[in-house]
């Protein structure tokens, strides 16, 4: 049946073998392959040898080096914390003020604020801190809680109505919504709103809204509109907008009253690393 | 040819003839019972699903067997159920690599055709219902049709057991369905390369098993006194692949009238016999039936013979041996005892020259047929396949080792090393093969070679921006992820490295796409082959008169 033959390009035997057309040379096997193998089969006995490796009925072999991934992680932990150590002491001693005081210190924290920023508060007021509609812009001087560092480390410590006990907390009332005005003093509070923030307004409007105004805003968004930051209540005359500038969303606001909630960061992140993010938003622009 | 015939005449009665419809019947009723007891309104839909696949198979069967002999039983050769699988394949590769576009551009653009209100176009239950549609739809579809032609021919034998081929055929696209919907609707049970659920791996391990019967079944019967080499590999593939699903998908149903199940593992022992499964899912499905593929379609094609015997079996059995310890490398630096960790780095080292022994052997039968290269593109396809499985099993061993693991792990490397291996090794076997098996089985010539040059220059070129891209993305995201600062800070936030990924995912997606054109290429000449391409005289009678 076998029937061995030589094959004419290679001058290779066949192994006399055939399928549907299909024959096989007998060709050894390339030396450099085996080379190979072979290598690779020592090292990885040496390996073995080395590192731990196989299992046996009481435990594993643990090898001449008796190496440990979690001891490594452990002892590159423990390094990076003393690297860190000095400066986190520092900054852990030292008062907000100090802090701003010593550029060392300063270019410390803004180092740790930077990732904290990026992986914590990045998500919602974006990669550079630009903010988007419902998400305050922190580049810019305007703030509804304050912008001093004290303020800053307090609003990121407790959170906006979060689920903090010293949370700081208001709720601009749905006036609409809860049937407190009429669709008509809202049409007029709203031409009244835009006129504060010194652009044209139906004058008409405005002076009906007058007296609706100081009812009903001026308690927390004081008799000039200027705001009030104990109650985060925005200045409405500095053409700065959280839920939109033009007519139909401000209507929307005076309606339902929208407020957005920021989480307490004070049980997730260490006081160090708190200062350390109210120094580095602080220097985003805005800073007071 | 005249003896199958006799047989048939004599005997009528025939086990498959009645094992067929039982499983029909059974599993219309199971889907009857479950579509009118569930209480899980996603069971309801599957139970409808698979009712209509098994009324449509059942119409089918009946329309073909009952009172009649099909034609192609009285051929030598089963080719019919070979024609369905070569038209399925082509199929759903087209719909598999869609939805890789799809996801690809999503990752880019987190909105492209995702709408809130269709929980189905979103990326979580897209991204399975790519990789089952590739790998399984596709690779699964184009193994078990390749299989069934290379193991008629190499063993001078018909197909084992009369309409159980055309069961595994339907049933095998049936799973496919019942998996494809399921992801859809949202069942999942959260295995890497196995989210399937209960019903439909029962489903599936019926239909393997099947399988497994046709091929010994045919081997069994074979003419030829020796098993071929690719038979080696098919074997090899459909044996582990049922142990692997077995184990992998051990669950305990919550009811048997829902679809969600809980599995037999739990913590970390559940991750290994994940990556157990998953790792040797590539080494069974994507790497041994291919070679498979390799071993029948590229001697064939260049007319020359099998470069070395021995190398085949040396490097046939060193591969299922090794390939099997390989798997906890994909769980490297995590919970897992660092001395399995050690096992799968070292064993994946050797594993690479088990690994080349089939390129070698496959790239060195061209010896004496080099010049085809230039004159064949679907020789050169199958070729140029065969040196990105080279590519890929170097890379594999190389990211298998824990210093290289710790940059690479997590990141788009991963993604592009599967890639290369998924679109340059299994895709571009299985276009050769495709563009091989429709002039063999419809008896014409290839219809434009032109059109399979176009097809292989666009999808390289996409494959190329695939591949670089993801591994230019992948080192960067890696060496962003550990870069510290002065102060022993982390460089970039997590949202940073996802920036940075963006021009790469956006040639990636480009890639693909042009990977895809390429597939469309392909489908439109393959059907311009069958339908209208010129006769040719066949090989086969000449076979089929040697055997009778």
């Amino acid at each position: 049946m076998a029937k061995r033959e030589v094959d004419e390009v290679s001058g290779t035997e066949t192994t006399g073998h055939e399928w549907d057309g299909i024959k096989e040379l007998d060709t050894p096997m390339p030396k450099w392959w085996l080379g190979i193998f072979y290598a690779c089969i020592v090292w990885a006995i040496g390996y073995w040898v080395v590192y731990p490796a196989w299992p046996t009925l009481s435990g594993y072999t643990h090898g001449m080096l008796n190496h440990s991934q979690r001891d490594d992680v452990t002892a590159n932990v423990a390094a990076l914390k003393s690297a860190r150590s000095v400066k986190e002491a520092a900054l852990r001693d030292a008062s907000l003020a100090d802090i701003q005081r010593n550029p060392e210190l300063q270019q410390f924290a803004m180092a740790a604020g930077k990732t904290l920023f990026g992986d914590n508060c990045a998500p919602c007021h974006g990669a550079g801190g630009q903010g988007a509609r419902t998400y305050p812009n922190l580049n810019d001087d305007v703030w509804l809680w304050g912008g001093k560092l004290s303020d800053i480390q307090h609003t990121i410590t407790v959170g906006i109505r979060s689920t903090s006990p010293d949370t700081r907390q208001s709720q601009m009332p749905a006036f609409g919504h809860d049937g407190m005005l009429k669709p008509v003093e809202i049409g007029n509070l709203t031409e009244y709103v835009v006129h504060l923030s010194g652009r044209p307004a139906d004058a008409k409007a405005v002076a009906r809204a007058t007296k609706l105004f100081a009812d009903n805003c001026a308690m927390c968004h004081g008799a000039d509109g200027k705001g009030n930051r104990s109650m985060g209540a925005p200045n409405l005359t500095d053409n700065e907008w959280l839920y939109g500038s033009n007519r139909e969303d401000i209507a929307d606001q005076i309606t339902n009253g929208h407020g957005g909630e920021m989480p307490t960061w004070g049980g997730r992140l260490s006081p160090e690393e708190i200062k350390a993010l109210a120094v580095y938003v602080h220097n985003l622009g805005g800073g007071e | 040819m005249q003896i199958t015939q006799a047989k048939t005449a004599q005997s009528p009665w025939r086990l498959d003839h009645y094992f067929v419809p039982l499983v029909i019947f059974l599993g219309l009723l199971a889907a009857i019972v479950e579509a009118a007891r569930s209480p899980d309104p996603r069971m309801v839909m599957q139970a409808w699903t698979f009712g209509a696949c098994m009324a449509a198979f059942g119409a089918w069967y009946m329309k073909t067997y009952v009172g009649r002999t099909p034609a192609d039983e009285k051929n030598f050769y089963a080719d019919a159920v070979i024609k369905a699988g070569v038209i399925a394949s082509t199929f759903w590769g087209i719909a598999g690599m869609l939805v890789g576009v799809i996801i690809a551009l999503q990752l880019c653009f987190p909105h492209f055709l995702y709408f809130p209100d269709l929980p189905w176009t979103n990326f979580g239950r897209m991204r399975p219902l790519h990789t089952s549609a590739v790998i399984f739809a596709f690779g699964g579809n184009i193994l078990i049709t390749t299989s069934f032609y290379a193991v008629q021919r190499t063993s001078r034998a018909r197909l084992f057991g009369g309409s159980l081929p055309w069961f595994v055929m339907w049933g095998y696209n049936i799973f496919i369905v019942m998996a494809g919907t399921g992801y859809l609707e949202g069942i999942s049970q959260s295995r890497e390369y196995a989210e399937p659920e209960w019903y439909a791996d029962i489903w599936l391990t019926l239909v393997w098993v099947c399988y497994l019967l046709t091929f010994l079944g045919t081997l069994w019967k074979r003419k030829e006194p020796h098993i071929y080499v690719a038979n080696w590999f098919y074997l090899a593939f459909i044996v582990t692949i049922a142990v692997l699903h077995i184990v992998n998908n051990l669950a305990m149903p919550v009811s048997f009238l829902e679809t969600k199940s809980y599995s037999l593992f739990s913590g970390v022992q559940d991750a290994l016999t994940q990556w157990w499964y998953g790792h040797n899912a590539v080494g069974f499905f994507l790497t041994a039936g291919f070679l498979g593929i390799v071993y029948y379609f590229i001697p064939k094609q260049a007319e020359r013979p099998v470069y070395s015997y021995r190398l085949s079996i040396i490097h046939f059995w060193s591969l299922i041996f090794i390939y099997i310890w390989a798997g906890p490398h994909h769980l490297l630096y995590t919970a897992l005892p660092e001395w399995a960790q050690t096992l799968g780095m070292t064993f994946s080292v050797i594993l690479w020259m088990p690994s080349w022994g089939g390129m070698i052997n496959g790239l060195m039968t061209l010896s004496g047929a080099w010049d085809k290269l230039r004159t064949d593109p679907v020789l050169r396809m199958l070729v140029v396949s065969v040196a990105f499985y080279g590519m890929a099993t170097f890379e594999g061993p190389v990211m298998s080792v824990k210093a290289v693991n710790a940059l690479s792990h997590y990141t788009n490397w991963t993604i592009g090393h599967v890639h290369s291996g998924a679109l340059g090794w299994v895709g571009y076997i299985s276009f050769g093969a495709l563009y091989c098996l429709v002039p063999w089985l419809w008896k014409k010539k290839l219809y434009s070679n032109a059109l399979v040059e176009w097809h292989f220059w666009i999808s390289t070129i996409g494959i190329v921006l695939y591949i670089t891209s993801m591994w230019v993305a992948g080192i960067m995201q890696g060496l962003m992820w550990r870069a510290y600062n002065e102060f022993g800070f982390l460089e970039y936030a997590f949202s940073e490295v996802v920036l940075a990924m963006h021009p790469y995912y956006i040639i990636r997606a480009i890639g693909g796409l042009l990977f895809l054109t390429g597939t469309l290429i392909m489908a439109f000449n393959l059907w311009k082959t069958a339908t209208s391409g010129q006769p040719v005289a066949a090989a086969q009678p000449v076979l089929a008169a040697e055997a009778a």
